[in-house]
């Protein structure tokens, strides 16, 4: 059974890779590239495998999963320029799907024995575009 | 692998009609979607990619073109069209979500290995008749 638990960030960034230069950053990522960064509100959904406890019947407690999201993610990734604020993107261009692949590493630990098991990160960008990690 | 996916709207008409059922078959099996002039929907339309991520540009897949993908073969086409008429898969096929899912699966798999010759791979899609009726096709989620 899947649980997917839904939080949101705001955040700013620059799809840029800092070895390329401005005319080369300009024709990858078109005004995404502006250097002075540009913001989202990111929605973030996590969804978590696993059957439900027979005693309390939950797959996960989710007061646990909102504060290991808030700890994890929440809290370095919120109101952050994540190119200057939240490594790796300093040296890794923020794009949503880099954004997944680090949210994945940061969360991965907190379900290294494996029950209940990190079953996919999503996040949006905008409503209209969105990615998928399975790790 | 990661996945992506982008969200597209059309607006489009469609009547529910099988030229070999019978009027009174048409109207049982397909209620008021046989209502002979049509009726129209606000479609959406969710494409998903599947892939690595460019070591240099940090992206699945270049947008632009993805977008160009779809608007060539679906979304210029089907937008504001009669699908019956204006589509031609439609000539002799009722377009139902189903149907139509189809015919835009085929669409943008025809034009995906020119397009992405070297990925990411099309994975699946998704279309939404309205809010509460969705179909889903191959890998998408």
């Amino acid at each position: 059974m899947f649980i997917i638990k839904r939080v949101e960030f705001s955040a700013s960034h620059a799809c840029r890779n800092p070895q390329l230069s401005d005319e080369e950053n300009r024709a990858l990522f078109g005004s995404a590239a502006n250097p002075n960064g540009h913001g989202h509100n990111y929605t973030l959904e996590v969804t978590v495998a696993g059957e439900p406890d027979p005693v309390t019947g939950m797959v996960m407690d989710l007061k646990e999963l909102k504060a290991i999201l808030n700890r994890d993610v929440i809290d370095p990734y919120d109101h952050r320029f994540l190119n200057y604020e939240v490594p790796p993107f300093d040296r890794v261009v923020p794009t949503t799907e880099n954004i997944a692949v680090d949210i994945w590493r940061r969360l991965k630990p907190q379900f290294e024995n494996g029950r209940p098991r990190l079953h996919a990160v999503r996040v949006y960008e905008t409503p209209d575009l969105f990615v998928d990690y399975f790790g | 692998m990661i996945r992506l996916t982008r969200k597209y709207q059309f607006a489009a008409s469609h009547r529910l009609h099988s030229d070999q059922l019978s009027p009174e078959e048409n109207r049982e099996t397909f209620g008021k979607c046989n209502n002979p002039f049509g009726h129209g929907h606000n479609y959406q339309l969710e494409v998903s990619v599947r892939g690595e991520i460019d070591s240099t540009s940090g992206r699945a897949i270049d947008i632009t073109a993805f977008d160009r993908v779809v608007n060539d073969h679906v979304l210029l086409p089907m937008h504001h069209a009669n699908l019956n008429t204006d589509i031609e898969e439609f000539a002799a096929l009722v377009p139902t979500s189903e149907n139509l899912g189809r015919v835009v699966d085929r669409r943008l798999r025809e034009a995906w290995q020119s397009a992405f010759p070297r990925g990411p791979e099309l994975d699946g899609i998704r279309i939404y008749e309205t809010e509460r009726s969705i179909i889903e096709l191959a890998g998408a989620r």
